[in-house]
């Protein structure tokens, strides 16, 4: 009996049949593509893209040259070098990413006292050449100017479960 | 088209040289944009179906999206393997694309409108469609490279084959028909199932051969799932492996023609060609290379459909449905057509006892 329905099975394609019918409802589906250039897909506020050095309201810049997160890197990508200001506080005179060292581990902003470096939203930033991806102080301040508006809103949305 | 040239004032022999070689002309440059189209379409279609939105970049809905990619690989570098039999190598691309667009000298887009109306039209088709697997072998062997060579084999055993089942599938139609020409076997179709239904394949004993028809004509152009010959998976991208730029656009180009040319073979044989799909007079309005096209875009959806459904054979599984299940199949129903006609006398005929 199974074998007689096997083959009535077999000759009338049944199966084949049955999965086209399946793909044939699927073609009429609306589609889940994203128009990524004009359309984005929702990011967590805890998205950890490029990085950026913030600054309080007034200008002054958050990172006091602690090197907490040159010590936690993993990657080894931070290099920090710092020496006082004429004013006698600590500053950087030197903090570079590589990023093409970096794993976006995060680490550093969760070691950072004073929320100075942190890994904003923004992840496009491909280069043409590796030496653009070789970072520096007047580069990551720029990056915090450009994107305070969003991560300060990230960073406030996600304070309720830090 | 020989007697507007007659009119301009040349001699019959000139005319029917210049009117030949226009409609030569103008039949490429059709298939070929229609060649182009169909590569966009394939892509949309397996795209829905994996919902994807598939090219909607260039152009409207990204109409234009097979000609960009055309002119990107006109623009690339030839490279010719140093090992390779630089001769072979680069004929092997130009057989493929020119036996890919010769059979269609024979196809009737509509009555009367054909390049040339043999009456062994479909023989033709035979002859031609077995010549294309010699571009593939050609470029196996003269690409000097394991997996080109492995591909090569592959296809010429595939090929062969599954024109055995064809043979005896067009047999049956040729039977019903009592014509090898195509215009004839279309002509035929007209009011075959009960005066009303202009098409071979509602007839019991021919509906199995289409199917048989069809599925073989994936294996014969090595579509899905039948594409061993190019098998990503095993073969990186089979004959076409050292082909770049334009003389990997030609079997590109020679691959897509003959699939159209199968769905087309699959709108004359079987479902009625030009005709309407009903014989009522309303439907003769529109003019019959529209109702040629819509139906072979139909067995070209189908096609896409099959590609993006079902997973590829296995080479013995392919081997054991063309020689085991296809050839003995078909030759039964061979028999079985001829005993139908023989007793009902019915030869080249309507059929009514439905």
């Amino acid at each position: 009996m199974t074998t007689v329905s096997h083959l009535i099975k077999s000759f009338t394609l049944w199966e084949f049949l049955k999965a086209h019918a399946l793909t044939l409802k699927y073609f009429f589906k609306p589609k889940v593509t994203i128009n990524y250039p004009f359309e984005k897909a929702p990011l967590s506020p805890r998205f950890r893209g490029e990085h950026a050095l913030r600054r309080y309201p007034n200008g002054e810049e958050r990172c006091i040259a602690c090197k907490l997160c040159e010590a936690v890197c993993p990657a080894q990508a931070i290099t920090i070098e710092s020496e006082p200001r004429e004013d006698g506080s600590r500053r950087t005179t030197r903090y570079d990413i590589d990023m093409t060292k970096c794993i976006f581990c995060g680490f550093c902003q969760e070691a950072c006292p004073v929320d100075a470096i942190v890994e904003g939203p923004n992840f496009e930033y491909s280069t043409e050449t590796r030496e653009e991806l070789l970072y520096d102080k007047a580069k990551l301040l720029a990056n915090g100017d450009k994107w305070e508006r969003a991560i300060a809103a990230n960073l406030e949305a996600d304070a309720p479960y830090r | 088209m020989t007697a507007f040239f007659q009119s301009l004032g040349l001699p019959y022999e000139w005319a029917w040289t210049v009117a030949t070689l226009a409609a030569i002309i103008v039949i490429s440059l059709l298939v070929m944009f229609s060649v182009a189209m169909v590569i966009y379409v394939d892509r949309k279609v397996l795209g829905a179906i994996m919902l994807r939105r598939g090219p909607n970049v260039v152009g409207p809905f990204g109409l234009l999206q097979s000609f960009a990619d055309g002119l990107k690989v006109f623009l690339q570098e030839t490279i010719i393997p140093s090992a390779a039999n630089k001769g072979i190598f680069l004929l092997a691309p130009i057989i493929t694309f020119t036996v890919a667009l010769a059979a269609w000298a024979v196809i009737p887009f509509s009555a009367g409108m054909v390049l040339a109306d043999i009456n062994v039209g479909l023989l033709y088709i035979l002859a031609i469609s077995s010549m294309g697997v010699y571009g593939v072998v050609m470029s196996g062997w003269a690409s000097n490279s394991k997996y080109p060579f492995f591909s090569a084999m592959r296809a010429s055993a595939q090929m062969i084959s599954y024109e055995v089942s064809i043979g005896f599938v067009l047999v049956c139609v040729v039977l019903f028909a009592g014509t090898f020409n195509l215009s004839g076997i279309v002509n035929a179709q007209q009011g075959f199932g009960l005066g009303l239904i202009n098409a071979y394949a509602i007839h019991p004993l021919l509906f199995p051969m289409w199917v048989v028809f069809f599925i073989s004509a994936l294996a014969e152009t090595a579509r899905a799932p039948f594409d061993l010959t190019e098998a990503e998976s095993e073969l990186v991208a089979g004959y076409q492996t050292e082909y770049s730029s334009m003389s990997f656009a030609l079997f590109w180009l020679g691959e897509y023609a003959n699939i159209l040319l199968m769905c087309s073979l699959n709108t004359l044989l079987f479902w009625g060609g030009w005709l309407p799909p009903l014989d009522i007079p309303v439907l003769y309005m529109v003019p019959g290379i529209i109702w040629f096209l819509l139906k072979t875009f139909v067995f070209f959806f189908m096609f896409s459909w099959i590609w993006a459904t079902v997973p590829r054979y296995r080479y013995d599984q392919l081997m054991r449905l063309g020689w085991k299940v296809f050839l003995p199949m078909s030759l039964f129903f061979v028999a079985a057509t001829s005993s139908w006609l023989m007793a009902t006398g019915a030869f080249g005929e309507q059929f009514a006892i439905f």
